[in-house]
């Protein structure tokens, strides 16, 4: 089933325009990698997929964003549950400064949750998703800094996941973190696919082929093509692709 | 030049290197066995050390490749078809290297008839034809040239079928000379192998070049 769906998508920052026809389908439950140079626009996409460039001033969008059919840019669609159901974990880890239980916690009380035993259970689980859990559990009234940076990063995916999105977004999630965070990471990523749907985007072209089932490559605003991922790093069908890919860029 | 593109030249360098050889063997064969000149037989029994040794020095240059560059796409392709197109010449190398020592056991008694009668100089023409046009194929990435190598093995095939009915009347003719013919028509043999070992490496240039997979399937478009 299609999950996400961009038609005819455009977007411009004042007059750059930095999005040019983007036309793609996500299934549910699957991995689809973003790559592509710096500044060629997939963090951009990424962004209009949970309506994050909505903070910037002079972003402007054409075309359509459907999520589960609906198209996420229509007025009366409330941004704030938007982003509850599409998840973003960022380059840096940016934990708040709480404690490990606050930071997971965070989300469900800004949405009213009140109920103590449930924000326990869901906090849990959400710790067990992200694979911390058994890392965390006795010391989980300590600050969230004092976390390494792989488990700080793997902290804001319990965050995350607290509020039960069906999607979400990783730009750049491994970069900061060291070889051994970033395998937990990437494993993470693998094991949370079977229940959500996830877009990851990275520069780290080993990164993408491991984690992902589908390629998007972007290039100077364009989605230059977009395929399952053994074909994209086998056979490309597009040269600049293989250019790419191959690290002949340029 | 990226280092990748650096070792990837350097295995191709290596692998043409090699294919040359192995050509160089069979054409070896061929003018030792049309002038009895055992000294170029016994030349390709010598150079059989140094087949073996560039197909290991390429596996290592491959196995390395893989681990440090990590190559995609046609490249990748290029790593995994150097990997057996390697033994598929080192096998070459070996079915001449068979030919020259069937050759020296057995120059003085070979009859020009008996070679004439099994082709085996258009065999040797053939296969020599076919090795030429994988080496230009492989330089020029031309998986067309490659593919124009499967016309020339239906020929090796050919005399190859033919071989067992020409042995037979050829012993008929003359019993005594039996042994010799039956060793002369595995010569055939190895000559229609070398051919067959020349397709599987056509296979690997087309899916180096074109991603395609011939191999197993009749259809060799």
């Amino acid at each position: 089933m299609k999950h996400i769906e961009a038609i005819d998508v455009n977007a411009y920052y004042g007059d750059n325009h930095v999005l040019k026809s983007i036309d793609i389908a996500i299934k549910e439950n699957t991995v689809t990698a973003f790559i592509g140079p710096s500044g060629c626009g997939k963090s951009t996409f990424l962004r209009t997929l949970n309506r994050m460039n909505d903070y910037i001033e002079s972003f402007r969008l054409e075309g359509k964003i459907l999520v589960e059919g609906n198209d996420i840019y229509k007025k009366k669609v409330n941004v704030e549950e938007l982003r509850q159901k599409i998840g973003m974990v960022f380059q840096k880890p940016n934990p708040f400064p709480k404690s490990i239980f606050e930071n997971v916690a965070y989300g469900l009380r800004i949405h009213g949750e009140k109920d103590k035993k449930k924000i326990e259970e869901v906090v849990e689980q959400s710790l067990v998703k992200a694979a911390l859990w058994s890392e965390v559990k006795d010391q989980l009234k300590k600050s969230a800094f004092g976390l390494s940076g792989g488990q700080q990063q793997r902290l804001c995916i319990a965050r995350t996941l607290a509020v039960e999105p069906s999607i979400i977004l990783m730009d750049e999630p491994a970069s900061a973190l060291d070889p051994i965070s970033t395998a937990k990471i990437e494993e993470l990523i693998n094991e949370l696919k079977q229940n959500y749907t996830i877009i990851i985007v990275t520069h780290n072209m080993q990164q993408a082929s491991r984690v992902s089932d589908r390629t998007a490559f972007f290039y100077m605003g364009e989605l230059v093509e977009v395929g399952k991922t053994t074909d994209i790093f086998t056979n490309p069908s597009k040269k600049q692709t293989e250019n790419y890919i191959s690290g002949r860029f340029g | 030049m990226s280092n990748l593109e650096i070792e990837l030249q350097a295995l191709k360098e290596n692998l043409l290197e090699m294919m040359g050889l192995v050509s160089q063997q069979i054409e070896l064969c061929k003018e030792s066995t049309i002038s009895g000149d055992l000294k170029l037989a016994e030349q390709v029994i010598e150079n059989e050390k140094r087949v073996n040794a560039l197909e290991l020095t390429m596996d290592k240059d491959c196995e390395n490749i893989l681990a440090l560059h990590n190559p995609v796409a046609t490249d990748l392709r290029f790593v995994l078809a150097v990997l057996k197109i390697t033994g598929d010449l080192e096998r070459i190398g070996d079915n001449a290297k068979n030919i020259a020592t069937f050759l020296i056991k057995n120059s003085k008694k070979l009859d020009k008839d008996y070679l004439d009668k099994f082709s085996i100089n258009k065999m040797y023409e053939i296969s020599i034809s076919m090795l030429s046009c994988l080496s230009e194929s492989l330089k020029k990435d031309d998986a067309e040239l490659a593919r124009k190598t499967f016309k020339e093995d239906e020929l090796l095939n050919k005399k190859n079928k033919n071989g067992p009915k020409i042995a037979a009347a050829l012993i008929e003719e003359d019993p005594k000379q039996a042994k010799l013919i039956v060793r002369l028509l595995a010569v055939v043999n190895k000559l229609e192998r070398v051919g067959d070992l020349a397709i599987n490496i056509a296979e690997e240039v087309v899916f180096h070049v074109e991603a395609k997979v011939l191999k197993h399937n009749k259809d060799k478009s």
